[in-house]
C-alpha cells in the first residue's frame, strides 16, 4: 500500500484546470496517428532499419503516445481541479480569433492589403472590447504604419488586391507595387 | 587578424548598421512591453530578414534577442510584472527597492549588471573561439547526432515537473519533421494524400503559430490589463559605480551565463536561479533577498544578459540551437545556404567575427540608449493588453503569408496557434516542439549519413568525442533520476510556478 502511495505521489505533478482534457486528447491523437503507420509510411527491402522512412515516424510515434499516456497517468493521479470545463470553453473561444486571422488572410488578396488591415485593425479593436474613437483611429493609424514599414518600405512579398485592378492606370501600379 | 579586420568591415555597411540600430532599440522595446518577448518579435520579423544579406538579418534578429533582456528588466522593477519571463527574478529585489523609493538604483542596476554580463558573454564567445576552430571539425556526423541526442534529452529532462509533458511535445516536433516527401528514398510519410503536406510542414509556419499568433489569441481571450509605471527621478549612471562593489557576484553570474547557456535546453533561466542562489548563500546579509538586495538583481540580470553570446556557441560551431530563439536563427543560415557548424570557422569565420563585433555593439547602444530614455519606455508600457493582442495578429500575418503567400500555411499557423494557447494555458512549454523539429531533422540526417560508417552499433561511440557525448548521455539521464528518487525519498514535488513562460515569450 506505501509503495502505491510512493509511486502515485511520482506521478503527481502541479496541474491546471483542463490539464486530463489535453492529456487525454493527446494521448488518443498520438494513437490514432501511430495505428497510421503502416498505410502512411514505407518500409524498403535491404535497407538497415535507420535508413527506413518509416523509422522516425515510427521512433517519434511510440516516444509520443508513450509520455502522452505517463502525462494521463499523471494527471489521473492528481488531485482534480475545479474549472475544467470552463477552461476548454476558453480554448475553444479562441477559434473565432483564428477565424479572424484566416479570413483577414483570405481578403488581402482580393482587397489589397492596406484597405484590408485597416479594416480588420478597427473591426478586430471594435470586438476586443474598445469603443472610443482614440483606440479606433489608434488601430487604423498602427495599421497604416505596418502596412508602410513591410509592403511600402521593406517590400515584403504580399500579393497586390484584385480590387486595385479597376483604378487608373497610374494609380494601379502605384497600389499594386507599395500597398 | 586579417578575419578580425574582415569582421568588423562587415559592420561598416549602413544596412548592417541600421540594423544593428533597429534590432537593439525594438529589442529593447519589445523587451519593455509584457506580453510581447523576443520570441514573438523574432518569428514576425523573420520571413522579412530573408530578402537580406545574412548579416544584415543575423544582425537585426541579434539586436532583439541581445537586448530585450534590457527592456524586460524596467516593468519588473517598475511594476513586479518581468516584460520577458527571464526577468522573473529580477523582480523579486527590483520591485522592493521600487517601494523604497529607490526605482532608478534597482533600474540602473539592472542595466549595468545586464551590460557587464552580455560584454562578459561575448569576451568569452571570443576567447573560446580558436579552441572551438579547432574542436569543431572533430565533429563528425556521429557525434552531431549524438550532440542533438544529448540536446533533446536536455530540453525534455530541464522541464523539471514537466518532463512528459515536454517528452511528449518534443517527440510531436520530431514526428512533425518527418512528414511529407521523404528526401532519399522520395516515398511520402504522412500525407494523407493532401499535396500540401508533400513539402512538409514548414518551421516558420509552425514558430509563428506557436509563438506568435497563440500569444495573440492568449492576449485577445483574457481579460484586458493596461500596465501602470510611474517615471523615474534620478541618475541612471549611479548603477555602474555601486555594480564595482559587487564585482565578484556579477561576474561569477555571467559565468552561470555563459556555461548555462552552451548547454541546450537550459538557458537564461536556470543560470538565474543558479547564480541568484549562489548570490544569496554568499552575501553577508542573505536575508536582504526578495527584500531589495542588490547582488540579487545583479546576478539575476548579468546571468541571463551572458546567455545570448554563449547560445551562440553550439549554434555557430556545431549547428545545433539550445532553445527556440537561435532555433529560428538557424533558418536564416539556412536560407542563405549558410550552413553553421564545423564549415563555417573554416570558411565564414568572417561572419562569425562579424556577429561577434555586432553583439559588442548592440550592448553599447542598447546602454547609451537605456541611460536616457527609460522614462519613454515607461509610456509604451501602458499599451492596454488586448489591443496589443490585435497588433500582434496583424503583424503574425506578415510573417506567414509573405513566407509564399500561401493561405493553406495560414491556416495550419492558425491552428498552431490554438495549439501554442492552449499550452500556455496549462503553462506547458512550447520550445520542446520547435527543438525537436530543428534536432529531430538534424539527427535523421546525420545518422542516416554516418550509417555506411557503422557496422555495429558499438561504431558510433568508436572516436573519442563520440564516446564524450554518449558518456554525458548516459550521466545526465542517471543524475536526473538520482535526482528524482530522492525527491520521491523527501515527498517534495514542485508547486505551480510560472517556470516554462520563460520560453514562450
Amino acid at each position: 500500500m506505501s509503495r502505491a502511495k510512493t509511486l502515485q505521489s511520482l506521478f503527481k505533478r502541479y496541474r491546471r484546470p483542463g490539464d486530463i482534457v489535453f492529456a487525454w486528447v493527446a494521448l488518443i491523437g498520438s494513437l490514432l496517428l501511430l495505428s497510421q503507420i503502416a498505410a502512411q509510411t514505407e518500409w524498403r527491402g535491404g535497407a538497415k532499419w535507420p535508413a527506413q522512412p518509416r523509422f522516425w515516424p515510427a521512433v517519434s510515434l511510440t516516444g509520443m503516445a508513450g509520455f502522452a499516456a505517463l502525462h494521463l497517468l499523471g494527471s489521473a493521479l492528481s488531485e482534480r481541479i475545479e474549472g475544467r470545463w470552463s477552461e476548454v470553453r476558453l480554448w475553444l473561444s479562441s477559434l473565432e480569433y483564428a477565424g479572424w486571422f484566416v479570413g483577414y488572410a483570405a481578403l488581402v488578396p482580393i482587397a489589397g492589403y492596406l484597405p484590408t488591415t485597416v479594416l480588420f485593425a478597427m473591426l478586430l479593436t471594435f470586438r476586443a472590447g474598445y469603443r472610443s474613437a482614440a483606440a479606433l483611429g489608434a488601430a487604423a493609424g498602427s495599421a497604416v504604419v505596418i502596412v508602410l514599414l513591410f509592403k511600402s518600405f521593406l517590400q515584403v512579398k504580399l500579393p497586390g488586391g484584385q480590387i486595385y485592378e479597376v483604378l487608373p492606370d497610374g494609380l494601379r501600379q502605384f497600389m499594386l507595387t507599395y500597398f | 587578424m586579417e578575419d578580425l579586420l574582415a569582421g568588423a568591415m562587415m559592420l561598416a555597411r549602413w544596412d548592417v548598421l541600421a540594423a544593428l540600430l533597429v534590432g537593439s532599440i525594438g529589442g529593447v522595446i519589445i523587451g519593455a512591453i509584457p506580453g510581447v518577448g523576443p520570441a514573438v518579435a523574432i518569428a514576425i520579423l523573420l520571413p522579412a530578414t530573408f530578402a537580406f544579406d545574412p548579416i544584415v538579418g543575423l544582425t537585426l534578429l541579434l539586436g532583439i534577442y541581445g537586448s530585450s533582456m534590457y527592456g524586460g528588466a524596467i516593468p519588473a522593477v517598475l511594476i513586479n510584472t518581468p516584460g520577458t519571463a527571464v526577468n522573473a527574478l529580477t523582480s523579486y529585489d527590483g520591485y522592493p527597492m521600487t517601494q523604497a523609493g529607490e526605482a532608478h538604483r534597482a533600474v540602473s542596476l539592472a542595466y549595468s549588471a545586464s551590460f557587464w554580463g552580455g560584454m562578459f558573454g561575448i569576451l568569452c564567445l571570443i576567447l573560446l573561439s580558436p579552441v572551438l576552430a579547432v574542436i569543431a571539425p572533430m565533429f563528425g556526423s556521429r557525434e552531431i547526432f549524438l550532440a542533438a541526442l544529448l540536446g533533446i534529452i536536455l530540453v525534455i529532462l530541464a522541464h523539471r515537473g514537466q518532463i512528459f509533458a515536454a517528452g511528449m511535445l518534443a517527440m510531436f516536433g520530431i514526428f512533425l519533421q518527418t512528414i511529407g516527401l521523404d528526401a532519399v528514398t522520395y516515398t511520402q510519410r504522412y500525407t494523407f494524400g493532401l499535396s500540401f503536406l508533400s513539402s512538409g510542414v514548414n518551421l516558420i509556419v509552425v514558430v509563428l503559430g506557436l509563438f506568435a499568433l497563440s500569444q495573440a489569441f492568449f492576449l485577445l481571450t483574457a481579460p484586458d490589463e493596461s500596465p501602470d509605471a510611474k517615471p523615474i527621478k534620478g541618475r541612471m549612471s549611479a548603477g555602474l559605480k555601486e555594480l564595482m562593489g559587487h564585482k565578484r557576484v556579477a561576474t561569477v553570474a555571467s559565468g552561470f551565463g555563459v556555461v548555462l547557456g552552451m548547454i541546450p535546453g537550459t538557458g537564461e533561466f536556470t543560470a538565474q536561479f543558479m547564480s541568484y542562489t549562489y548570490a544569496q548563500k554568499t552575501s553577508k546579509t542573505p536575508e536582504r533577498f526578495g527584500k531589495g538586495a542588490p547582488e540579487g538583481l545583479i546576478a539575476s540580470e548579468a546571468a541571463n544578459n551572458a546567455v545570448p553570446a554563449a547560445a551562440m556557441i553550439p549554434l555557430l560551431a556545431l549547428g545545433i540551437p539550445g532553445e527556440a530563439l537561435t532555433a529560428m536563427m538557424l533558418s536564416v543560415f539556412y536560407v542563405h545556404n549558410v550552413i553553421p557548424g564545423p564549415q563555417l570557422f573554416q570558411n565564414d569565420i568572417d561572419l562569425v567575427y562579424g556577429l561577434y563585433f555586432a553583439l559588442i555593439a548592440l550592448n553599447v547602444i542598447v546602454m547609451v540608449f537605456l541611460l536616457f530614455s527609460t522614462n519613454l519606455l515607461t509610456r509604451i508600457i501602458r499599451i492596454p493588453t488586448r489591443f496589443l493582442g490585435v497588433m500582434i495578429l496583424i503583424l503574425s500575418f506578415v510573417g506567414v503569408y509573405s513566407l509564399r503567400n500561401s493561405l493553406t500555411d495560414c491556416m495550419i499557423a492558425a491552428g498552431f496557434g490554438v495549439l501554442g494557447l492552449v499550452l500556455k494555458r496549462l503553462n506547458l512549454p512550447i520550445v520542446p516542439i520547435i527543438l525537436g523539429m530543428v534536432l529531430g531533422g538534424i539527427m535523421e540526417v546525420k545518422l542516416r549519413s554516418a550509417l555506411p560508417r557503422l557496422n555495429t552499433p558499438l561504431d558510433m561511440i568508436d572516436r573519442p568525442i563520440a564516446a564524450i557525448l554518449f558518456a554525458m548521455i548516459l550521466l545526465v539521464v542517471a543524475l536526473h533520476i538520482r535526482a528524482l528518487l530522492g525527491e520521491l525519498r523527501n515527498h517534495n514535488a514542485g508547486g505551480d510556478h510560472d517556470l516554462h513562460d520563460s520560453q514562450m515569450r
